[in-house]
């Protein structure tokens, strides 16, 4: 996600960590986090991934005045082309990786640069052909210094992933 | 709290139970703070009409954040430097996951650690490493 201003506030910090189950009082309390090794609030490892938020571009938001692909009145609120697979509104997510060079805390302003990485395919037993893309992201904060490095890799499927026999344990692509 | 390189033994683990009976709430929770709004996790009707899958299922980055607590929990806060998966497989509501750690290599002040977290009928459903800083 590119965003050129991401502001890292406290209140985005606590709903993102209430998000993915972590009562971790680092994330929230102030008072509790100066007495940590973090010396002060901090932001959860996928916290960057909140960039989303702050990219005025991103597809996977709806935005005043224009069609948005999920239900209304209709199953969904755009004429889709034949085909496009499971993917729905672009494809799901095959990979994700990051790399701290230091951890991001309130007040922190980044800018997220996003640079096209490798494209790939893929014939998927559970799905047709896939088309893998890669995309690294660079989060730099207020003084210019890489604090973040993100990797990420999204596919898109021919047809929905088909759904793997309960018990067992299939590396494929989800 | 943080790791001691010194007591680490190759093989071990730490394993959390990460989430129990997956609520769409809490989905919509994620979307919400996430900002991806994907109708494919949130939106049943388009879900399962649409898109053609059985309901609504979780954000990969969903299970990676829940993912997460199990490692920040484990080598302590502000400790991680690396943390990268794969979605092998996707989370529905009513999942319930448990994620574990196991200790790859100590290099000096470092932790390798390999990451799984697998559903309630032993299916992965993440695959990934991670690396943190850990006192001598």
């Amino acid at each position: 996600m590119a965003a050129k201003r991401f502001p890292i506030e406290a209140g985005h910090i606590m709903m993102f960590a209430r998000s993915v189950g972590d009562d971790n009082k680092v994330y929230y309390d102030e008072d509790y986090a100066k007495t940590t090794e973090a010396r002060g609030i901090i932001a959860p490892p996928t916290f960057p991934q909140s960039s989303a938020q702050f990219d005025p571009d991103y597809f996977l938001r709806p935005k005043v005045g224009q069609p948005w692909f999920g239900s209304g009145k209709n199953p969904t609120g755009i004429q889709r082309a034949s085909g496009g697979g499971g993917g729905g509104g672009g494809g799901l997510h095959a990979e994700q990786h990051f790399e701290y060079h230091r951890h991001i805390r309130p007040g922190d302003v980044l800018t997220a640069t996003v640079k096209p990485g490798k494209t790939w395919e893929k014939e998927g037993r559970r799905s047709g052909k896939l088309i893998f893309s890669e995309s690294i992201t660079e989060y730099r904060d207020q003084n210019g210094e890489l604090v973040i490095t993100a990797r990420g890799v999204g596919v898109r499927t021919e047809r929905p992933v088909d759904q793997p026999a309960a018990s067992k344990s299939e590396k494929a692509e989800a | 709290m943080a790791l001691k390189a010194s007591q680490l033994t190759v093989g071990e683990t730490h394993t959390a139970r990460i989430v129990e009976d997956l609520k769409r709430t809490q989905i919509v929770q994620y979307a919400g703070a996430s900002g991806d709004y994907n109708p494919l996790h949130t939106d049943e009707v388009f879900t399962t009409k649409v898109a053609g899958y059985p309901s609504v299922f979780a954000h990969g980055m969903l299970t990676m954040g829940m993912t997460g607590k199990m490692l920040t929990d484990y080598v302590g806060d502000a400790r991680l430097t690396k943390y990268g998966v794969r979605f092998t497989s996707q989370v529905w509501p009513g999942d319930t996951l448990e994620a574990t750690a196991t200790v790859k290599a100590v290099n000096g002040d470092l932790v390798e650690l390999d990451v799984s977290t697998r559903n309630q009928d032993g299916v992965e459903v993440l695959s990934g490493y991670a690396e943190a800083r850990v006192d001598p």
